[in-house]
């Protein structure tokens, strides 16, 4: 019998079982699918600290960004090999008085612990980027990752070393009880005992909370990417979006929002990500969507304009009403911990909510304050 | 949404024989039809010319286009999507310029057919190593894969290509089929029509000293940087090699194992597929989504014929659907059905076995766009991927330029997963440039 | 096939005639591949035949990544190994 049944092999599943095992806890990871079948495999690799005020998150981010330097540090004792970019981020204003507002917004983020420097020309620091703009912010702790092989790397580490199992194509239908709390896991093959579960289960992360009677409004937020061919030219060095991002991501409208960030890959594709809409489930692709993208992408960078979308997909972010995840102990059922409802930030917050998660099953402290994240936040 | 009266009532997507019959049926029961295709001449894989050498039948094809028809040659269309009350067909006009081109229709038929059933093998991605199919639409071009060519996969196909090569001069230095040889003449024998076909490229064959193997394979390629040789192997019945190794000299090798058909527009509406890769339809060839229906290779191989008689069925169902009553014609779906019961009985008669696995090296390539080889695909599976899907993600079968198309097949199979229950997502049909993309679509052409 | 016309491969006159594919006109001058991969070099010409593998991708006269399978030669066409993309370092996954 394992101490804890992680339910989801998703990014922040994967890291959840990983820093438990390290922390010396033995770890069943559980998913109705393969390795990173959810939104993980549907999304990006951004490690984003600049797009955060100041609050919670960031600090999360923050907590996130050293973490995943120390995972993938290749003198470091994991080591993982997940196309781990240090590379920065550059977010861009298209007009005088944005560039004053973000230029402010950086001078807020300081005070937590954010680097920037100011860009007057941010043609220095990304060449092929469009003249006409106001200029910009450069983010050096923003990092990229590939969030695949990463998930996969961090269970294929913990069970490697004996303290994980992974349990694919295996879906959890009910949670199984001890008095209030919880014993373990149903699934369609069979019950599965532990001490403790954790609810990694992203965007269905309401629907394992709700087999426990606690309401979590997980909603699914739609998001296309676009990726382009393999080039050369125009060559983009760091993750470059636009000061729109920021407002997009916080806004709470379920209309399609779209901003462009805009990313090379070690495989050579480009990135151009990603709009925000709610409309449930529907993976009907849509042009509109795609066109808007494209055409803030070749706003930023003109060259691209020449260079083709090969593919585009899509994948529903593990939305809440107030963009915060949910970390923390359920409300009513002892020895249930939810991990989930990271809406775009999964893959960047995944270490620092593995970490905390890990610390909550051990009963260690835990290094802030997690009241903004409980899941009891919602009744 | 806007709410606009679409431009046609019919829009047909591929003009081969399947297309091309069906935007003439509907035309000559009164539906406004706009057929599109890729291409810049009409006729599709089967019907391909040179300009001026225009096949008999497909310039009858083709007068049954005069009226009421409007011709698109050279859209791509890469998107199509829901448009109430009909759909919007987006495309790219041109070869070089690519203008991109809405056109709005009531009802939909897709006729974009399939291309060929690639398998990975040693060096399968040398030059001179061609798909059987790529070998014939180069011939019908006007050029030779190669001097010395050895045919080689599964399938009824193999002979004409075998035959058209070598009575074009090539010397064609054997056609080794995987599966055993009698099928193909049991087959065939079951239409007597195709007798005197198989017939005439028997005599072919014999005509040319063209050695016809059963159970043989080509299970490597090789050469520098172009090919010089390949290893043909005696195979089980599993296609496993089981000695009997020998080399052969030439400079092309045209290889194939059956045909892929072209989903991904029915996949972007939501057509429901199957049984096998194809898409589903009754016998009015409707697909599961009201007002699409699908005709030719893209509802299962069958050969131009069928696609032809399929196509006419697309054609009137359309129409009918459309309030234009057709007058019922009970000898063409007789013909249908008798041509679809032959077509399946041909695929019966050539799976591809599992066996082919047995030809990969840890270095053979299995993804020629993104250079990955088999053992990274192994490796993928021991990280926990357990479908196509996650191992593409983990190691990037499928991510490159063709999106799949030349491995999607071995890919699946790989991962443990009937290649036939993979569906083909690919929300973008055909690559876009951004600034298309970007710019928007022209409303008419 | 009568040549028609010229078209150039990396500056090398290649005849061609109308109709005819760049693919074609240049695999029939005997050039049977004009790209090569980004990780391994590995050369590339026609596969598929018909736009379905992208095997086949050219530059002609400054437009990118054309499929030469499908692209129809044109008198006076400049043809250059394509897509412009320089080998990568590292394997495939990096
Ligand atoms: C277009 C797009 C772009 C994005 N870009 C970024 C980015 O740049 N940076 C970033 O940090 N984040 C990004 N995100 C968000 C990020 O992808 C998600 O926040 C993150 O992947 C969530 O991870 P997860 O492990 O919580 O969920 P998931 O990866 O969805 O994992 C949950 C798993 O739970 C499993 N599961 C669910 N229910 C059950 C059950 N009953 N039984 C068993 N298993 C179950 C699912 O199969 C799934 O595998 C993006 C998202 C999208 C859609
Ligand atoms: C390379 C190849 C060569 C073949 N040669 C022969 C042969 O010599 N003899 C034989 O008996 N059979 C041959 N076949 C089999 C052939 O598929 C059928 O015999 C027959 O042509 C099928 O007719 P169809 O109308 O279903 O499709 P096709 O004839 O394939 O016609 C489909 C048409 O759709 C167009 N199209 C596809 N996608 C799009 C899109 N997204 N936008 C716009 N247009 C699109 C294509 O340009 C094409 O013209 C060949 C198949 C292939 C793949
Ligand atoms: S040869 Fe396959 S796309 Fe041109």
């Amino acid at each position: 019998m394992p101490d804890v049944v992680v339910i989801g092999a998703g990014i922040v599943g994967a890291a959840c079982a990983h820093y438990a095992a390290e922390a010396g806890l033995t770890v069943t990871v559980v998913d109705r699918g393969p390795v990173a079948s959810g939104t993980t495999g549907a999304g990006e690799g951004n490690i984003l600290v600049s797009d955060k005020e100041p609050g919670p998150e960031l600090d999360l981010a923050l907590l996130s960004a050293t973490l995943w330097r120390e995972l993938t540090d290749p003198a470091g004792p994991c080591a993982l090999a997940a196309e781990y970019e240090p590379k920065g981020g550059l977010v861009v204003a298209s007009s005088a008085g944005t560039m004053s507002v973000l230029a402010d917004f950086a001078s807020c983020q300081a005070k937590s612990g954010v680097e920037h420097s100011v860009a007057a020309d941010p043609r220095e620091i990304e060449p092929d980027l469009t003249p006409k703009l106001a200029g910009g912010v450069f983010y050096p702790q923003d990092a990229q990752v590939q969030p695949m092989l990463a998930t996969a790397a961090l269970l294929a580490r913990a069970t490697r070393r004996g303290a994980a199992r992974l349990a694919t194509g295996t879906e959890v239908t009910g949670l199984l009880r001890a008095g209030d709390r919880v014993a373990g896991v149903r699934t369609e093959r069979g019950d599965i005992h532990a001490g403790a579960v954790v609810n990694a289960a992203g965007t269905w992360g309401g629907e394992i909370a709700a087999m426990a009677g606690t309401e979590l409004p997980v909603a699914p937020r739609r998001g296309f990417i676009l990726v382009t061919e393999p080039l050369v030219t125009p060559r983009i060095r760091h993750k470059v979006y636009t000061a729109a991002y920021i407002t997009d991501v916080s806004d709470d409208s379920a209309a399609l929002a779209t901003s462009a960030v805009v990313e090379s890959t070690m495989a050579g594709t480009v990135l151009i990500g990603a709009s925000r809409e709610r409309v449930g489930f529907d993976r009907t692709p849509s042009v509109p969507a795609l066109r808007t993208l494209a055409a803030q992408a070749v706003a930023l960078f003109p060259g691209l304009a020449d260079r083709h979308v090969i593919r585009t997909y899509c994948g529903f972010r593990p939305y809440t009403p107030d963009h915060l995840p949910v970390i923390g102990e359920d409300p009513h059922t002892p020895g249930l911990f939810h991990a989930c409802g990271h809406e775009g930030a999964g893959v960047g917050l995944a270490p620092a909510t593995g970490h905390l998660v890990a610390r909550l099953l051990t009963g260690g402290a835990v290094p802030f304050d997690l009241t903004p994240f409980r899941p009891g936040r919602f009744a | 949404m806007d709410e606009q009266a679409p431009d046609y009532d019919l829009a047909v997507i591929g003009g081969g024989p399947a297309g091309l019959a069906g935007a003439a049926a509907a035309a000559r029961e009164g539906l406004s039809v706009v057929l599109l295709d890729a291409g810049p001449r009409l006729g599709g894989q089967f019907y391909r010319h040179r300009p001026g050498e225009e096949p008999a039948r497909l310039k009858a094809l083709r007068r049954g286009l005069a009226s009421g028809v409007e011709v698109l040659l050279e859209h791509r269309v890469w998107s199509v999507e829901r448009r109430p009350p009909g759909f919007a067909v987006h495309c790219l006009a041109g070869t070089r310029d690519e203008r991109p081109v809405a056109v709005g229709a009531r009802a939909l038929l897709i006729a974009t057919g399939a291309h060929d059933l690639a398998l990975p093998f040693p060096g399968w991605d040398l030059p001179g190593v061609m798909t059987a199919g790529g070998a014939q639409a180069l011939l019908k071009g006007g050029v030779l894969a190669g001097r010395r060519i050895v045919v080689a996969g599964t399938g009824p196909f193999l002979l004409p290509v075998a035959a058209s090569l070598a009575r074009a001069g090539a010397r064609v230095a054997g056609v080794f089929e995987a599966g055993p040889l009698r099928a193909p003449a049991l087959a065939l024998l079951r239409r007597p029509g195709r007798l005197a076909e198989a017939a005439e490229y028997g005599r072919s064959l014999l005509e040319h000293r063209i050695p016809y193997r059963g159970r043989r394979a080509v299970i490597a390629a090789r050469g520098g940087d172009r090919l010089t040789h390949v290893t043909v192997a005696r195979v089980d019945a599993a296609w496993r090699p089981a000695g009997g190794f020998v080399e052969i000299e030439c400079d092309a090798l045209a290889v194939g194992y059956g045909f892929v058909p072209q989903l991904e527009l029915a996949v972007q509406l939501g057509c429901r597929l199957g049984p096998g890769p194809a898409v589903a339809v009754d016998a009015g060839r409707r697909t599961s989504v009201p007002g699409v229906y699908a005709a030719g290779e893209t509802t299962g191989v069958g050969g131009a014929d069928l696609a032809e008689v399929e196509g006419r069925v697309a054609g009137r169902a359309a129409a009918a659907d459309l309030g234009r009553g057709p007058r019922p014609d009970p000898g063409l779906s007789r013909l249908a059905d008798r041509l679809t019961a032959f077509a399946r009985s041909l695929r019966d008669a050539y799976p591809v076995r599992d066996g082919w696995r047995a030809w990969l090296a840890g270095d053979t390539l299995v993804c020629r766009c993104e250079e990955v080889p088999y053992s990274r695909v192994r490796e993928a599976l021991a990280l926990g991927a357990t479908d196509a899907r996650s191992v593409k993600l983990l190691a990037r079968p499928g991510m490159g330029w063709c999106q799949g198309r030349m491995c999607g097949y071995a890919v699946a199979c790989l991962s443990g997963e009937d290649p036939a229950l993979v569906t083909p997502s690919r929300p973008v049909a055909q690559p876009i440039r951004l600034g298309a993309l970007a710019s928007g679509d022209a409303e008419r052409p | 096939m009568t040549a028609e016309f010229e078209i150039a491969f990396d500056g090398t006159p290649v005849p061609a005639a109308s109709g005819q594919t760049i693919g074609a006109a240049l695999h029939a001058a005997g050039i049977v591949s004009w790209r090569t991969t980004r990780y391994a070099g590995r050369p590339r010409g026609l596969f598929c035949g018909i736009g379905a593998c992208f095997d086949c991708l050219v530059t002609v006269n400054g437009r990118p990544s054309l499929r030469a399978c499908l692209t129809e030669a044109r008198a006076g066409d400049d043809v250059t190994s394509g897509p412009d993309v320089i080998r990568a370092e590292g394997s495939p996954d990096g």
